[in-house]
């Protein structure tokens, strides 16, 4: 879906999107990472469950919601890649398990 | 300019606290602090520039052709602000502003609730200038919501900020005059942009033709034309289209319009929607301003003076925030704003206000020059700002279509609020940012009453998601504690 301009330098950053290992270069968004490894579908939607992908990449449309470091429902957009950083990408509306603590996907 | 990185190192109160670092943000707060004010900018980015000027001191993207050059004179407003005694904060999010009410229920200065690094904090300000621009418009057409559509503003952040380039076949559609300057800087970055369809209806002509003289004094003038001539040269562009949608199975993967009554198919794999900016309300609706309907821009504008002050005292807006006037009006708003707020805070009087403000003013009616051609030329098409059709999705994030709002209406609902109760239109993550224009102009067409009457959602604080952790533990007063204990 998008690929990196041939002369583009910069630091490298190693995080996981759903338990897989990808790069991303230091600076970018949560998202932009996810575009620049071909991760198309951040999300499904809590009401239909459709899919969706960022929209805006300005911080407005919040259909960039991922899961971040356990987190859920983080505007990927706005939020810098880090190393080591565990991005998930959202399925549905988030269930409540049964011992009290939120999971992370239905 | 000193960069803070968490709420601890926020000061309590500030003279001027300023929301966003794009052109008018960055202008306003040099001018403020140069005038002696203390000043603080906070702003949701990684860096400054706003939208226009985005990632200008940090972008990957050296070859500085493909963002031409108007892009890189952002770098001059960053680098004085830079030079600025302002306090800065980046990542920081801005999600309430209004009066700081003492223990008797007095107000004599602006309370800001702002997050930053995972903590959120509640400050105080004497003034505050709102400069949080402006956002595309909606463009709700079948197929909006499908992975594989995206805004041509946001490939060009993925550009700008990430030196990211579309890979496959890209359309790009629409209209305004950002869409061919995206367009072109998307083609001098390598994309392979296979059609540009333009949505302008050719009837736009005739109103836009009565301020050509004003239009041809202007620097838009000149820009246009290159702007066109380059994309005409390099690309297909069909214009006139209408009855725009895309289609796909999971993700988008062909775009349908008409032309002159012919259907026409185009497989791609991305299409980059935009049909011009419009200003984003959400934290001065929030702050309690009024807004008023213009016809011309089909926006809701904050109502201001002469000075960019809002209908709240102390809360300024400046930039498009206060209508859509242009990255090059933008700087010059905020001076303008700033200047104001230096004098109401009694760091210069009237005579030294209006000595500053003179140059500036004159500059900014060059600067306005040309305008309103581009807002009748562009006003965007009524079937991509009304979606006929009844199963096209308004309300992205509570999947509300067009249908749904139109029986709702005849079931005798007067605006947008009531709205929400029959179906939590506009109620979902992005409070109404990408339908709220669609509904107010949905409603007043089949109700037959202008947009005015029909109104614009009440939004309220937070304007942007807080997490109970964050509020938590922000401190109370002894006078909150008791409201709750019992």
């Amino acid at each position: 879906m998008f690929r990196r301009l041939h002369d583009v330098e910069g630091k490298r950053v190693t995080f996981t999107v759903d338990g897989r290992s990808a790069t991303a270069r230091a600076g970018d968004t949560v998202s932009a990472a996810l575009l620049a490894n071909g991760v198309e579908v951040c999300r499904t939607t809590p009401v239909s469950g459709a899919p969706r992908a960022p929209y805006c990449m300005m911080g407005v449309c919040f259909e960039c919601l991922v899961t971040i470091d356990g987190n859920g429902n983080r505007q990927g957009c706005l939020i810098a890649i880090e190393e080591g950083m565990l991005v998930e990408t959202q399925k549905g509306a988030r269930a409540v398990a049964v011992d009290g603590r939120a999971g992370a996907g239905a | 300019m000193n960069e803070l990185r968490d709420v601890s190192s926020l000061s309590e109160r500030y003279d001027i606290v300023v929301v966003g670092a794009g052109p008018a943000g960055l202008a306003a707060a040099t001018t403020s602090s140069e005038l002696g004010a203390s000043t603080l900018v906070l702003d949701e980015n990684a860096g400054p520039g706003g939208q226009i000027y985005r990632a200008v001191t940090s972008t990957p993207v050296s070859a500085r052709e493909i963002l031409g050059e108007d892009y890189w004179r952002g770098a001059e407003l960053a680098t004085a602000f830079r030079a600025s005694s302002s306090s800065y904060a980046r990542g920081a999010t801005v999600w309430s502003v209004g009066p700081a009410l003492d223990e008797s229920g007095c107000s004599e200065a602006l309370e800001i609730g702002v997050s930053l690094g995972g903590s959120a904090r509640l400050i105080q300000a004497r003034e505050v200038i709102l400069a949080t621009g402006a956002l595309e418009r909606p463009f709700p057409i079948p197929g909006w919501t499908l992975p594989g559509v995206m805004t041509a503003g946001a490939a060009q952040i993925a550009l700008k900020s990430s030196g990211l380039v579309p890979d496959g076949r890209v359309v790009v559609a629409g209209c305004g005059p950002l869409l061919y300057l995206l367009t072109e800087q998307l083609r001098a970055a390598g994309a392979n942009i296979v059609a540009l369809i333009e949505t302008t209806p050719r009837t736009n002509w005739a109103q836009a033709l009565r301020q050509f003289p004003d239009f041809v004094r202007s620097p838009y003038l000149t820009k246009g034309l290159k702007l066109l001539w380059g994309a005409r040269r390099h690309l297909r562009i069909v214009s006139g289209a209408t009855g725009l949608q895309a289609s796909g199975d999971g993700r988008m993967t062909e775009v349908t319009f008409r032309l002159r009554g012919k259907e026409e198919r185009l497989a791609c794999d991305l299409l980059l929607l935009h049909q011009g900016v419009a200003p984003n309300i959400n934290l001065s609706n929030a702050t309690g301003c009024v807004h008023d309907w213009d016809d011309g821009q089909l926006a809701w504008i904050p109502r201001v003076d002469e000075w960019f002050l809002s209908t709240v005292p102390g809360v300024s807006i400046a930039g498009d925030g206060a209508g859509i006037a242009g990255a090059e009006s933008a700087p010059l708003r905020g001076r303008i704003a700033a200047i104001a707020a230096a004098t109401r805070l009694g760091l210069i009087g009237a005579d030294e206000r209006d000595r500053r403000a003179t140059p500036v003013r004159a500059e900014l009616s060059r600067a306005l020059r040309g305008r309103l051609f581009l807002d009748a030329l562009y006003q965007p098409a009524k079937e991509f700002r009304i979606p006929t059709e009844e199963n096209v999705t308004v309300c992205r994030c509570e999947e509300v279509t067009a249908g749904q709002i139109r029986e709702t209406v005849a079931l005798g609902v007067v605006g947008p609020n009531q709205m929400k109760s029959f179906l939590r239109c506009g109620m979902g993550p992005c409070q109404g940012r990408l339908c709220g224009l669609t509904v107010t102009e949905m409603i007043a067409e089949a109700r037959g009453v202008s947009p005015q009457e029909v109104g614009y959602y009440r939004l309220r604080p937070p304007v942007k998601p807080v997490t109970l952790a964050e509020l938590a533990a922000l401190p109370k007063t002894e006078a909150a504690m008791r409201a709750v204990v019992r």
